[in-house]
């Protein structure tokens, strides 16, 4: 039974999210789970079961409906990520929905204006379109970029139209940007993708080292979670190991500031130290990991057409060993600011065998011209030691967008993957050419583009047509002009569907309004392998459609009715069950839709109805059958690899001319590129603008007070902006940081298109700039 | 007449006493933090002369530390207004 929920009750639960918000900001880590949103004040309402729509957190909630309407969030109890704890995005996410200027119709440009039109007609603009472009130009200068805000079936359908249908791998997702250096972290070091642990790693660790991640903003709820296990228990601290102080370094038992790229060094330091006190554990050593070192000197990508392939080579521990000899404490600290002792005190807690230890991370890592490097680096340390993949012991990469996991890393939306495998595997090719009723022929073995490149191409000409969904990359997109330039070349088509206006929707020729988050049927996939599926629980406004089924739409009227034949009200169920196809092993099986619907998320691999929580430990993971305690299984040598890696500079690096690093990221308020926080009122209003974190002494050396105007100026663009002293974030001398949430202040006008030579993830946390007082 | 919102921070030890006092009173609803030394209060009065009484109720409660608003709605000031994200 629904009643409506009275407008009285609704400002009585606007004023209590506006107090936790307030609280978060104060207090960095507080969580109220208890909070029951004043149930017995606000009448009654009908909650429905959903992942939080932004972060990779995953957190589950309920959301509370009056009549046809979303009014209501509070965290699920039954979802065992957050335990009814939310954020403050997460308490306010449904006002989301309802931004005045929601996209409800579709526009197509006609003699140069931006016209309203029925959705049919621009699908039929949209396929006509890709049809002329692919006769003209043929199969490749078609393009599709997604995101990991996609739902599964959303990735999944596209996966399934460019690659088996269209035969293009012009595929990619804005993941590639955030989420690409873990992957290929993953699967250098294990040969599979995501983590080994899951979030309850956290209640049995004793120590968490945050490498270069602000949790308190990123994911406050994990890191809700982690304080309360510190105070529940004596023994646990919080080591905050970051290029600038935050609300992180406020609440952690021990900050410890390194500059910026020399990561790698310490990681390198933390192993001699560890190796040099004999705190190795040779018998897992010993049976479990094997020693490899790749190429050096491996650029930047900066210039068009870069390649490059990683080349290993097996090594001996002494090999391994000898290569550590250029990474003592006291040499590191000369390249990394971090003192010998504190260097000697990380090792000392890696090595001490009473402790568990987590290693959290997330853009810090993965943002980063070496992030496949700095990933190994890490994984080396826990797998000398041997903390992996038991409880509490647990290096653990992040993700920043709901279904990073589940839909790019997964369905395998990039040019390279297949839902199951790689384009260049015909064993995969075989087997998505199967399960799609399409050609083998049609699956090209070679991949495309990656997005940076990918959005090159655009800008250059050889991509002709771009279909754009779910992201925003016209804020995102480092060194933005040449790509925003490249979009709105004269013989460039660009399509983009999503909820609100935006700098994206700016440069397209075709905008169709989407259906958000639980106005439609879908999935999501979190950061711990955990499958999320929502309910459609309330109707999209005018015309908005779900992504899956605007692409469903274009299918079929570019001639793929075979392979697109579902019908509208059970076609995320049909989709789901042929997705599950390509993961049908004890190493990745999921969950059936009917138990995907039942339960607040389930982890995969799901084996004979029971979800795997830490992969590779054979008294957890089914898919162990080595008949030894651990199986890394994903290598063929059926070990896990530490790599030989060294430290190597940032493709640039401040200089005489531009003397600052530029850090970017994000705030606790805003999600990603803030179309949707920034429409929500209490965030908002909470942080309007961005602004510039500047050192005090920097400040005053500039002459600049708080609130200021500061120009920051790069060798790619300019762009001027308040300044924020001794606010929430404190960077060092000769740094400055801005978050990217705000389209008036496009910080990515600035940065540099530099990216890991192995993952091709751009590089959004340094870069050299130059400060001027405005 | 107003719907106020705050962030309630209890004497030294004094947290749960705090929330059965708040929760005691009429027009309020308290609730409190799991991990941090703090409560959250919404108030909601029908009048102006309940709200001062009220404030002097909150005024007394001796294991109340002090009070900090966070949020403020009055009926009078806002009649008549509605935005896309109020039901």
């Amino acid at each position: 039974m629904t009643m409506k929920l009275d407008r009285r009750s609704f400002i009585k639960s606007a004023a209590a999210t506006s107090a936790i918000a307030t609280a978060a900001s104060l207090f960095p880590g507080v969580s109220f789970a208890n909070w029951k949103k004043l149930e017995g004040a606000t009448g009654m309402i009908s909650w429905q079961k959903a992942p939080c729509r932004f972060c990779g957190t995953g957190c589950g909630v309920l959301v509370g409906v009056s009549g046809d309407r979303a009014v209501a969030v509070k965290g699920d109890p039954n979802c065992s990520v957050n335990k009814g704890l939310c954020c403050v995005k997460g308490y306010h996410s449904v006002q989301a929905l309802y931004g005045k200027d929601r996209l409800t119709k579709a526009k197509v440009r006609k003699n140069g204006e931006m016209v309203e039109v029925p959705i049919a007609e621009a699908l039929d603009v949209i396929a006509a379109k890709m049809k002329e472009t692919i006769d003209k130009h043929g199969k490749d200068s078609v393009a599709m970029y997604g995101s990991g805000q996609w739902t599964i079936p959303d990735g999944y359908v596209a996966s399934k139209l460019f690659k088996g249908c269209i035969g293009t791998n012009n595929l990619e997702a804005n993941a590639r940007l955030c989420m690409a250096s873990a992957v290929t972290g993953f699967m250098t070091s294990f040969g599979l993708d995501e983590p080994m642990g899951c979030y309850e790693d956290i209640e049995h660790a004793n120590v968490f080292v945050t490498w270069g991640n602000n949790m308190a903003e990123m994911h406050p709820v994990l890191f809700s979670r982690m304080l309360a296990a510190r105070k529940r228990k004596t023994n646990v601290e919080v080591i905050d190991f970051a290029t600038r102080t935050t609300r992180t370094s406020q609440a952690a038992d021990k900050t410890i500031i390194f500059k910026p790229q020399t990561d790698l060094a310490v990681a390198n330091a933390i192993c001699y130290e560890i190796i040099r006190n004999n705190w190795v554990n040779q018998d897992f050593v010993n049976k479990h990991v094997s020693f490899h070192k790749g190429l050096t000197n491996i650029g930047y990508g900066v210039e068009d057409h870069f390649k490059f392939k990683d080349k290993a080579e097996g090594i001996s521990f002494e090999e391994f060993e000898t290569f550590l000899k250029d990474y003592t404490p006291e040499r590191v600290e000369k390249i990394s600011g971090v003192s010998a002792n504190d260097i000697r005190y990380l090792a000392s807690v890696y090595g001490d065998p009473k402790k568990k230890v987590t290693s959290f991370w997330c853009m810090g890592m993965n943002q980063h011209t070496r992030g496949t490097w700095i990933n190994n680096l890490v994984y080396n340390i826990h797998l000398l030691v041997g903390k992996i993949s038991t409880p509490g012991n647990s290096p653990f990469s992040l993700t920043g967008q709901p279904s990073a996991c589940g839909t790019v890393r997964e369905v395998g939306t990039l040019t390279h993957k297949l839902p199951h495998g790689v384009v260049m595997k015909e064993g995969a090719r075989k087997m998505a050419a199967e399960i799609w009723d399409v050609p083998l022929s049609n699956i090209d073995p070679k991949p495309t583009y990656h997005t940076v490149e990918m959005f090159r191409a655009l800008d250059r000409g050889d991509i002709k047509f771009m279909w754009i969904q779910v992201t925003n990359p016209m804020v995102t997109m480092p060194k933005l002009k040449r790509y925003r330039d490249g979009a709105l070349k004269e013989d460039r088509f660009v399509v983009v569907s999503d909820v609100y206006p935006t700098p994206t929707t700016d440069v397209a020729d075709v905008i169709l309004p989407a259906a958000m988050w639980v106005e439609q049927e879908g999935m999501f996939g979190n950061s711990e392998r955990r499958t999320q599926h929502f309910d459609q629980i309330v109707p999209p406004p005018g015309e908005a459609m779900s992504d899956t089924w605007q692409l469903i739409e274009v299918a079929r009227r570019l001639g793929y009715e075979k392979q697109f034949p579902w019908d509208e009200d059970e076609y995320i169920g049909k989709i789901w069950e042929e997705y599950r196809r390509f993961h049908d092993s004890p190493k990745h099986n999921m969950a059936p839709y009917k138990v995907l619907k039942a339960r607040s998320g389930v982890q995969w691999p799901f084996v004979n109805g029971k979800e795997t929580r830490w992969r590779f430990n054979s008294k957890h993971d089914p898919a162990c059958t080595s008949g030894e305690d651990f199986h890394f299984y994903g290598k063929k040598d059926n070990r896990a690899w530490i790599w030989a890696r060294p430290y190597e500079p940032a493709a640039e690096s401040p200089d005489q001319e531009y003397n600052f690093w530029l850090n970017t990221g994000r705030v606790v308020e805003h999600w990603h590129t803030g179309s949707m926080t920034r429409r929500v009122p209490v965030l908002h209003n909470a942080v309007p603008s961005a602004y510039v974190e500047i050192n005090p002494d920097d400040a005053a050396d500039l002459g600049v007070v708080n609130g200021e105007m500061v120009k920051i100026i790069s060798r790619r663009g300019e762009i001027t902006m308040p300044a924020s002293i001794n606010g929430r974030g404190v960077p060092p001398r000769g740094m400055v940081f801005v978050p990217f949430f705000d389209e008036s202040y496009l910080i990515n006008e600035v940065t540099l298109d530099a990216f890991c030579p192995i993952s091709k993830q751009p590089d959004y946390k340094k870069c050299a700039v130059r400060l001027e007082k405005a | 007449m107003p719907i106020l919102g705050y962030i309630a921070s209890p004497q030294s030890g004094a947290k749960q006493k705090l929330l059965q006092e708040l929760n005691a009173l009429q027009y309020c609803e308290a609730f409190p933090a799991d991990n941090v030394d703090i409560l959250i209060l919404v108030t909601d009065t029908p009048d102006k002369e309940t709200e001062e009484k009220l404030q002097v109720q909150l005024k007394g409660i001796k294991s109340l530390e002090s009070l900090s608003m966070t949020f403020g709605y009055n009926d009078e000031l806002h009649k008549g207004e509605r935005n896309d994200n109020e039901a």
